[in-house]
Parts: structure tokens; C-alpha cells; sequence
């Protein structure tokens, strides 16, 4: 035991969790957390808006798969975080966000800089703690620790009132914390994933679908064996992208409203699927009746809440997916089942793909969207991380980008967060400071968080910005042509700013790319140069992402190009 | 479908406005709610009754079970059960022997008369909702002038042979 301060001792138990970085900006609220933070080894990141701190941890929390850390004082502060922890929530990503709040006494009064964070994030944070008294924060911290990166990860709120900082108290850090109503580990059941290969062996047109809790668990190994055994084509969804090395034979890519044509024409004629780490959202499946169809589901997930939540299931196994799909393989091992290629569904699973890739025309531009980003593939290692805003690049970047190694591809995909692409980046590249990282980007979401091009330049955290620039928000646009009779409102950016001396001006490299070949040139540069480089690209504002489907509509009515 | 819910869960601040906004946020609808300590006076009892068909009830139970704060939920079988709900009806008296009619119908549902006045009496009922409409329908001609519920409260019955 040993008497110091509430944020002295928040600090420790940060540094006892491993957090040896935060993302922040101090506030009259958390100026005690600052100044403990002053005197720790802890690196601090400060941001220009606490929206981006947030991003940057959440970005932190993806790549590392531990908590990113994020700090902002109470009440504006506190609000301007929402939006991450929201987006950290419809991701599942683990992140801890640390907030200020006005002294205990103060609290209820309407106080200068009071908000009701805890209220305000209840519905979009996995839990949330505000410690009255300062002996309780070496628990409430290691609890956080423990809810945030465990089970189905999430974000957790600690808001801390100011008196609460400054108070002294003795302290006990807890070596491990138990929680009475929470059980994240559930051994997955051995019946259920033997009945879960018959079914998929019975089937005659199988399909798995793997989805973001693949990545989340890092069970990358385990998918593929299962795949490559039973030689069963993977789809994923959107959050799943890159869960399967989509260069891989049996790989189809993301099914959904943009997804591959061949994924979603080879998924409506499934009769059997193993979904693993998916919670079927409207986005992936088009519309759940129709989806359910005529197939067999095996669902298998950490979170019992999403059995039986958007499809009927046939066999739901529950469990930490890494461990349900190790076990899986096992039995197949031990059963000695190896299946070789040679059956009709996958003949015709093959047909498909090469059917699309041969008709589906592409965009003509000089510039097109497909063309654009095979480039970058071509120069970029694969081992580089990718995250993208939210917007038409996104869903291109979903079709046109092939991720090769798993678990390095990242996005908005649940709350679809424009301006998240960037601080993830960076926060990306503070988890990962050896590997390339890039942000494919359009330039209406570049321009909601552009002021972490601060960050990226004075933390010596460099990040590539592909912006893919239509000088318009080009998914309304989109949207606007195919469903509002091409009554265009609201979506004219008019070529502003200047993103070369946008750039420049924040001490960053600019770059403008206006063909094939300078863009891989600029991506060259960028690589080499290691500081954060925009690469300004203007592609065509009349160009569309297709194939779509509609919202509403079911898979099998996707619409293609014409 | 008209179900019962008995949840358990840490009795702290906040637990009940994470429950009710469960509830708002997924689009379910919560017909009665009470609350009280347990025997532990660590735990609250919450029970909840509520109408929705199938899917969406084992909707509600899951994510009710994924609350940290929730301890247990379970759904409650009507014949295994003991619900009970407290009414207290303030009826209008125009008549004096109006006082003794409500007494008699009172005492026939085993309710107790509270605070009886020139132009009003209170009754107390305790019992199944369906028995609390039934009372209210008698009284309903004499005038209701005001209503209160306490909402169900609920407890599975004992396990063995009823002495």
C-alpha cells in the first residue's frame, strides 16, 4: 500500500496495464491527470480535437488488439469523443477513454465544462466507471483493462472528477479483478462444431463467411486450414476484409452493398454457411429474410447476444472464435478429412469469379477508381497497414484493393465514421512504427480530422494520405444521381482546399499524382521519405461504385455496371 | 406473448437507467418494472414484464445477460411462479351505502379499505393482474378517481412436494 494521488495512482495503473502511450488533450478538468502524466514515462500525443484522439487510440487498440488510450477533459471534451467511442462500439475495437469531470461537488450544479458523459455514452460504451473516491481507481482501471479487451471487445469510459484526481489516498493495485455479471470466456462446445462438419460435409454448396471477430481474434491460421480442408470458398463481410488472404484460390472477397459481384452471386447460391465472428448486418446481407433463404447457417461467435439477433441459426456455437475454429480443425485432422477441389461447386465456383472479372467493365477514366488502386497494391508491401475514411474510396477500396496479409486492413464499417481513417492511421502507426501505414482516403472525410497532419509531422508518426479526390462528397452524390432523379444538393466541394500546400503548410509532403505512374511514384516517395505525405489524386466525380446493392434490396438483385 | 422477467443485478447507481435505456435504445417495450433490494443487500431484483413474440424476448434476455451489471435473468413460467401486484384505488362515494357495496367487494377479493370519506374510499388490492382488472371492471360504475400500480413483483415458487 502507499499514499499518492488519484491520477498519480492512475497512472501507475496504466503503466501496470502496459499503456505506455495516451492520445490526448488537457482540459481545466484532467490538468491533475496532466500533471501526473508530466512526471510518468507514459508518451503523450497531443491531438487538435479530441475527436481524433479518440480515432487514434481506437486505430491503437485495432492494430495491437490491446486498448489505445485516449484523454479529454470534462464537458466539450468529454462530448467530443462521442463519436469515437461510438465508432470503437459498432467495431467491437478495444479503447479505453479517460475523461475529466467537474469536482464532486459540482457534479448536478450546471456547472462551467459539466456534461453527463456517463449518460450522454450509455448506450455506446461496452461499460463506463466514475470512481467517487480516489482509492477506487486502481480497480475501476484495472477493470477497464480487463472489460475493454476482453470477450467481445469495446470501448470503457472512466470519467473522473477533478476532486477525485487530487484527492490522496492509500492505494491497493489488484493483481486481478472479478466481476460477478461478466463470464467473457465460454469454452465452445465440441458436440456443436462436430455437428457443425457434418453439415458443412453433407451440404453440397458450402460457403464460409468470415467476419470482422476473425480478425478481432486473430484466428487468421485456423480460417485458413478450415477453408484449404475442406476446400470451402471464403466470403467476407466488409469488416472482415483482408480476414483471408484475398489473393488465395478460394477467396471471393467481402459480400454486401458494394461487395464483390462474385462473392454475392456465390452467396445467394449457398446452402450452407459457416459464419464465423459476424453479427449479419443489414450492410453485408441485404435483407435478412431473403438472406436466410434456403441455407443452412452455422454461427459461430463470442457474443451469445448475436445468435438468433438478425438470422434464424441452425447450429450456433458459442465461444472465442480462435478457439472454436482451433478445434475445429483438430477434429478435422483427427477425422483425417481432406477434401480436394474436384466438385462441381467449386467449378462453379470458379466459373463465377472469372466470369465477373472477364465482363465487369471498369470505369474509363484515365484516373478510375480500379485502375488507381491496383497501383497502389502493386507498390505498397504487403505487410502495410490500411485503413480508409467512409465514402466511395472505401467501398473501391473494399472491391479494388486485395489485401494479402491478414488482419492488416481497416475501416469505419459499422458506424461509418467520415475523418476516422486518419488518426486510426496514426494511431495504427504508434502500434505498429515499423510497417508502412496508409489511409485511403476521400477528400470530404480527410477534411473532418486534416489537423492531425500536426500530429503525424511533430510525433514523428508518418502516415501515406491516398486521397482519392472527387471534390465532392461523392457517395451523396452517388446516391443523388441513382435515387433523387440527379437533384444534386449539398455535395460540392469545389477543389478546396489545396491539399499539396494543405499539406505543406503543416510541415508535411504534398504531392498531386495526375497518372498511373506518378502514383507509384508518389507512393515511392512517400515510402522512402518517411514523413507524412499527402498524395492528392483527382479522379472522376461522375464515376460510381459498382456493383451495389440497393439498401433494402437482397443480395441476388445486385446491379452491375453497365 | 405477455412474459415475466426476473433479473438480478448489482445494486449500484446507474444499473436502472442502463436497463430502461436497453429497452429504449433495441425498441423494446416495458409493460411494468420494480425494483427492490434482495437478501443481498449487494443485489437488486428487477422485474420486468413486458410484450413481445418470440424472437424479440430472447432477444431482450440475451442482452439483458450481456449487462455486466446483470447478474442473472430469467425468464419466468406464469404456473411456476408466484406474481402478485398492488393496486391503490381511490373510488367515488355518492351515497352512503355506496361505502358499504365497495366494502363487501373489497373484502370478497380480500382487499383492504383505507381512508374512507364522505366522497371517497381507497381499497388496497394485492393480487394477479387479471384479478386486479376483474375488481376494477366491479368498481368501475361506483368511479374511479384515481389509480396507482406498483407494477409486478415476482419469485419462482420452491423446488419439492407443497406442504
Amino acid at each position: 500500500m502507499e499514499k499518492m494521488s488519484g491520477a498519480r495512482s492512475l497512472m501507475v495503473a496504466l503503466e501496470k496495464e502496459g499503456a505506455n502511450i495516451v492520445f490526448g488533450l488537457p482540459g481545466g478538468a484532467n490538468l491533475p491527470i496532466y500533471d501526473e502524466l508530466y512526471k510518468s514515462n507514459i508518451r503523450h500525443i497531443l491531438v487538435r480535437h479530441e475527436q481524433s484522439a479518440s480515432h487514434m487510440a481506437d486505430g491503437f487498440g485495432r492494430v495491437s488488439r490491446r486498448p489505445g488510450v485516449c484523454f479529454a477533459t470534462s464537458g466539450p471534451g468529454a462530448t467530443n469523443i462521442v463519436t469515437g467511442i461510438a465508432t470503437a462500439q459498432a467495431d467491437s475495437a478495444p479503447m479505453i477513454a479517460i475523461t475529466g469531470q467537474v469536482p464532486t461537488k459540482m457534479i448536478g450544479k450546471d456547472a462551467f465544462q459539466e456534461s453527463d458523459i456517463i449518460g450522454i455514452t450509455n448506450p455506446i460504451v461496452k461499460y463506463a466507471f466514475q470512481p467517487m473516491t480516489a482509492a477506487e481507481i486502481p480497480e475501476v482501471v484495472k477493470k477497464a483493462f480487463y472489460i475493454s479487451a476482453t470477450g467481445r471487445p469495446g470501448p470503457v469510459l472512466i470519467d473522473i472528477p477533478k476532486d477525485v484526481q487530487q484527492n490522496e489516498a492509500e492505494m491497493v493495485f489488484p493483481s486481478e479483478v472479478k466481476i460477478r455479471g461478466y463470464h467473457p470466456w465460454v469454452d465452445p462446445d465440441i458436440g456443436k462444431i462436430e455437428r457443425a462438419i457434418d453439415m458443412l460435409l453433407s451440404s453440397e454448396r458450402p460457403v464460409i463467411l468470415a467476419g470482422g471477430g476473425v480478425i478481432i481474434s486473430g484466428a487468421f491460421a485456423e480460417l485458413q486450414s478450415i477453408a484449404e480442408l475442406l476446400m470451402i470458398p471464403v466470403v467476407t463481410t466488409f469488416k472482415g476484409k483482408g480476414a483471408f488472404p484475398e489473393n488465395h484460390p478460394l477467396s471471393l472477397g467481402p459480400i454486401g452493398m458494394h461487395g464483390h459481384a462474385e462473392a454475392n452471386k456465390i452467396m445467394v447460391e449457398a446452402d450452407c454457411v459457416l459464419a464465423c465472428g459476424s453479427r449479419f448486418s443489414d450492410r453485408s446481407v441485404g435483407t435478412f429474410e431473403e438472406f436466410e433463404k434456403n441455407l443452412k447457417i452455422i454461427h459461430m461467435d463470442v457474443d451469445p447476444a448475436e445468435i438468433g439477433k438478425n438470422q434464424t441459426t441452425h447450429i450456433a456455437v458459442v465461444g472465442d472464435l480462435k478457439a472454436s475454429l482451433r478445434t475445429m480443425v483438430k477434429m478435422l485432422i483427427q477425422k483425417a478429412i481432406k477434401k480436394n477441389g474436384d466438385n462441381p461447386w467449386l467449378k462453379r465456383v470458379n466459373e463465377t469469379r472469372e466470369y465477373f472479372r472477364q465482363s465487369l467493365k471498369l470505369h474509363p477514366h484515365p484516373l478510375g477508381a480500379a485502375k488507381v488502386l491496383r497501383k497502389l497494391r502493386e507498390v505498397l508491401p504487403a505487410q502495410s497497414i490500411v485503413t480508409t475514411e467512409v465514402g466511395q474510396h472505401q467501398m473501391w477500396a473494399s472491391l479494388f484493393f486485395d489485401v494479402i496479409q491478414p488482419g492488416t486492413f481497416f475501416s469505419s464499417t459499422g458506424l461509418g465514421t467520415m475523418g476516422w481513417g486518419f488518426p486510426a492511421a496514426i494511431g495504427a502507426k504508434a502500434a505498429k512504427p515499423e510497417v508502412p501505414v496508409v489511409d485511403i482516403a476521400g477528400e470530404g472525410s480527410f477534411n473532418m480530422t486534416e489537423n492531425s497532419l500536426a500530429v503525424s509531422v511533430l510525433d514523428d508518426l508518418p502516415v501515406i494520405v491516398f486521397l482519392l479526390n472527387n471534390f465532392s462528397l461523392g457517395m451523396v452524390a452517388q446516391w443523388q444521381r441513382t435515387f433523387y432523379d440527379r437533384r444534386m444538393i449539398g455535395i460540392d466541394l469545389k477543389n478546396c482546399p489545396d491539399y499539396v500546400k494543405l499539406a505543406e503548410s503543416y510541415g508535411a509532403q504534398g504531392i498531386r499524382a495526375q497518372s498511373i505512374d506518378e502514383i507509384g511514384k508518389a507512393v515511392q516517395t512517400a515510402l522512402k521519405s518517411n514523413i507524412a505525405t499527402v498524395i492528392d489524386i483527382p479522379i472522376d466525380p461522375q464515376e460510381d461504385v459498382l456493383p451495389f446493392v440497393a439498401p433494402g434490396t437482397p443480395l441476388k438483385d445486385m446491379i452491375l455496371p453497365s | 406473448m405477455w412474459s415475466i422477467i426476473s433479473v438480478l443485478v448489482e445494486n449500484k447507481p446507474g444499473v436502472l437507467f442502463k436497463v430502461t435505456h436497453l429497452f429504449r435504445s433495441r425498441n423494446y417495450n416495458i409493460d411494468s418494472i420494480s425494483v427492490g433490494i434482495t437478501e443481498n443487500p449487494e443485489i437488486s431484483r428487477m422485474t420486468i414484464t413486458t410484450s413481445a413474440d418470440e424472437k424479440q424476448l430472447s432477444q431482450i434476455i440475451k442482452q439483458l445477460d450481456k449487462m455486466i451489471d446483470t447478474v442473472e435473468v430469467k425468464l419466468l413460467d406464469e404456473k411456476k411462479s408466484i406474481y402478485r401486484e398492488l393496486v391503490l384505488m381511490k373510488v367515488k362515494i355518492t351515497k352512503p351505502s355506496d361505502i358499504m357495496e365497495i366494502t363487501d367487494l373489497a373484502n370478497a377479493f380480500k382487499c383492504n379499505v383505507h381512508d374512507v370519506r364522505k366522497s371517497s374510499i381507497v381499497v388496497e388490492i394485492t393480487a394477479t393482474p387479471d384479478r386486479i382488472n376483474a375488481f376494477e371492471d366491479l368498481v368501475r360504475a361506483y368511479g374511479i378517481l384515481e389509480i396507482t400500480r406498483t407494477g409486478i413483483c415476482a419469485l419462482e415458487r420452491g423446488v419439492g412436494n407443497e406442504s
